[in-house]
């Protein structure tokens, strides 16, 4: 069942994705986006990342294509407005998506999958996690004590290669979860040093900044025109 | 995801003699009784059933409304409103316009993008049907439980303004266009609103699972979070208004206005797709109520702590009483939602509809700065109460003040999906340390295994 699931919502968001490709319509095109994008939200829910899943419905579905149809309905002169593309256009496309695709095929085959469990130790943390069992997914609370740089399920005190057998430590971080203060809220062994971890907090606020700046700086833009209009008329 | 929950009630005493990880779910359940499904099927049929009793949900409260409309407006415009169909109150009405539009011919206009076209109808209703998984509608009865089921339910009934605003393109006629323009403007400014005063419950409960907001609503009107701080309390109401732009309901219906747009975005259908957009908007109107009830009017609570105490002291008589315990709260809960709805088609028939500047200006100038400010109160409400009284709140914390029923106690011993979640390791928090209950029991004091 998990198998017939998972085949199904990857064809989707793998056609859907193609659809966007080889669409001319934008707004349709736009459809199709939110069938691949609801697909790989369908995908993350199966994985039993619900927050995830819910933040991809919110944020792309929801959110980023209704302003892209918004605003192809502001500014498109006739009905159904489509994209013609040069070939020198389809050949940048192509390059820039073959790179990203290497980029990503290369990532994923460097990853040593079946070490990945066991560069941190897990921890048994004094956590039931909430409402529902794990396998139906709550992963909310995980994921904001990680932003913090505390893990309930994974001892950041020791690392497991580095000291395979250190259990004093490891109970005394599973018994009370807040002292296991770990170095890096990262997957990657890293050496034992006695920073405090800050978590994906300080990334999350650069990101954050980022996109203020951005915001800032598309409002004056936007003004900019209207006060050079100004004087002029 | 579907496997866990829903129900359950009905099979307890078969589910007790379940050892499965699982054992509250309907999966487990049918496997027991039917083991030649396998996993597979069982799991198929599981989810057969709470597509089939959320579909229930979903429509039949969308019939009463759309009745409900017709005999509320009647009565305000000093008129009888449907009286034939159907008997003395006219009931059957709803059932004669689905008739009669399911004969309609299903017409689309030959300028129209027919895919696009046709399938924004189902966008909007699948979005709004989506929604309901989430809802809990008693104790412990929802098909989907999450830990998100708050931010989930949002997120997917934000996927409805995609199918009308695709409506009103695809639509190629200038007054869809301006309809479907119109709805995005709108819906992507109140969202914020939205989301923000959705949260200010979540801060008080301190959590998102909207099972566990609610059980910590109980035991008296004066725990609701509606009176829970001044800021909960402006909170509610303007959630319930920015609920109505979200639901596209007057005086924010400028999608749709008849007076100028002749429909907005569903100008150009007709039939069952016309009626589909229909059923989506009264379903939606339900299901903000019901999140309205949950979130700031106690849910499944009467309010009254001897009634309260009683029906859980009837829940814990026996699996029958259980389930007719959660019958009641059921009943209550939709008694709540109910009123908000008629609250809805009130002011949709008493106040004039506002010009699209005059909407903007009420969210963007008004209601967002309005709801940062409730929002920050909220926060910072534990602190003032601290620095005033020298604790947070009075008597014992939020969550603990109806004992728990036997099904939670059972809960405790092997965690499960299903049922009240009351704080019962509690006790080791509460002999070292003054009660200091910020947001809600924190991690620790709700406990669970130890």
């Amino acid at each position: 069942m998990h198998w017939f699931l998972f085949l199904f919502y990857a064809l989707f968001a793998g056609g859907g994705a193609i659809a966007v490709v080889l669409s001319q319509n934008i707004v349709r095109m736009a459809f199709y986006l939110v069938i691949s994008l609801g697909a790989t939200a369908a995908l993350f829910f199966l994985l039993d990342a619900d927050f995830v899943g819910a933040t991809q419905l919110l944020i792309y579905v929801g959110g980023t294509v209704v302003l892209l149809i918004f605003g192809v309905m502001l500014t498109s002169s006739s009905p159904f407005s489509s994209i013609r593309n040069t070939p020198a256009e389809i050949m940048q496309g192509a390059i820039v998506g073959l790179a990203f695709l290497t980029l990503l095929i290369s990532t994923v085959l460097s990853v040593k999958w079946s070490q990945s469990p066991e560069v941190l130790s897990p921890a048994q943390a004094n956590l039931s996690s909430g409402f529902n069992p794990p396998q139906s997914g709550n992963s909310s609370r995980s994921i904001g004590t990680a932003l913090l740089g505390v893990r309930f399920d994974r001892d950041l005190a020791t690392n497991a290669k580095a000291m395979p057998a250190a259990s004093p430590v490891h109970s005394h971080g599973a018994g009370t979860p807040e002292h296991s203060h770990g170095k890096q809220g990262h997957v990657h062994p890293v050496p034992a040093t006695e920073t405090l971890s800050p978590g994906y907090l300080l990334p999350f606020e650069i990101v954050s900044m980022h996109l203020l700046v951005v915001l800032i700086g598309a409002g004056y833009l936007a003004r900019a025109k209207r006060s050079q209009a100004a004087p002029t008329t | 995801m579907i496997s866990p929950v829903l129900a359950t009630t009905l099979s307890e005493g078969i589910l007790a003699s379940v050892d499965s990880p699982q054992e509250g779910s309907w999966s487990a359940c049918l496997l027991h009784m039917l083991p030649a499904l396998g996993d597979s099927g069982a799991f198929f049929l599981a989810a057969v059933i709470h597509t089939a009793l959320v579909g229930l949900f979903f429509g039949l409260p969308a019939f009463v409304f759309i009745w409900a409309e017709r005999k509320v407006a009647g009565r305000i415009q000093d008129r009888l409103g449907p009286t034939r169909t159907g008997g003395r109150f006219g009931w059957l009405q709803s059932l004669a316009d689905g008739i009669k539009l399911i004969q309609k011919e299903d017409l689309a206009p030959n300028a129209a993008d027919h895919l696009l076209f046709r399938v924004s109808p189902y966008i909007v209703v699948v979005a709004a049907f989506a929604a309901f998984i989430f809802i809990p509608f008693s104790d412990g009865w929802t098909a989907v439980s999450m830990d998100v089921g708050l931010f989930v339910a949002l997120a997917v009934l934000s996927l409805e303004v995609l199918g009308i605003v695709l409506a009103g393109y695809s639509s190629a006629s200038k007054w869809s266009l301006f309809g479907g323009m119109r709805e995005a403007a709108q819906m992507v400014s109140y969202e914020v609103p939205l989301g923000l005063t959705a949260v200010i419950p979540v801060v008080i409960a301190g959590t998102m699972n909207l099972n566990e907001i609610v059980t910590m609503q109980s035991g008296g009107f004066w725990n609701w979070f509606v009176l829970h701080d001044p800021f909960a309390f402006l909170a509610f109401f303007v959630f319930f208004t920015v609920t109505l732009a979200s639901n596209k309901r007057a005086p924010f219906d400028l999608a749709e206005a008849e007076s100028e747009l002749v429909g907005g975005f569903h100008t150009e259908y007709s039939g069952m797709r016309w009626s589909f957009f229909f059923l989506a908007e009264y379903a939606a109107m339900f299901f903000v109520s019901m999140l309205g009830s949950l979130l700031f009017l106690g849910g499944w609570w009467t309010g009254i702590p001897g009634l309260d105490r009683a029906i859980v002291a009837v829940s814990n008589g026996s699996p029958a009483f259980d389930y007719f315990s959660r019958i009641i709260a059921m009943v209550i809960l939709l008694t709540k939602a109910g009123l908000l709805v008629f609250v809805q088609i009130w002011i949709r028939w008493t106040l004039p509809r506002l010009r699209i500047d005059q909407v903007m200006t009420t969210c963007l100038k008004y209601l967002v700065p309005i709801s940062c400010f409730l929002f920050l109160g909220v926060v910072t409400w534990p602190l003032m109460m601290l620095t005033m009284f020298h604790q947070t709140s009075w008597g014992p914390p939020l969550g603990e003040r109806i004992p728990p029923s036997e099904r939670s106690l059972n809960i405790e011993e092997a965690p499960r999906a299903t049922g009240l979640r009351l704080p019962s390791g509690h006790s080791e928090n509460t002999s070292s340390a003054t009660h200091l209950v910020v947001a809600g029991p924190t991690k620790s004091e709700r406990g669970g295994t130890h």
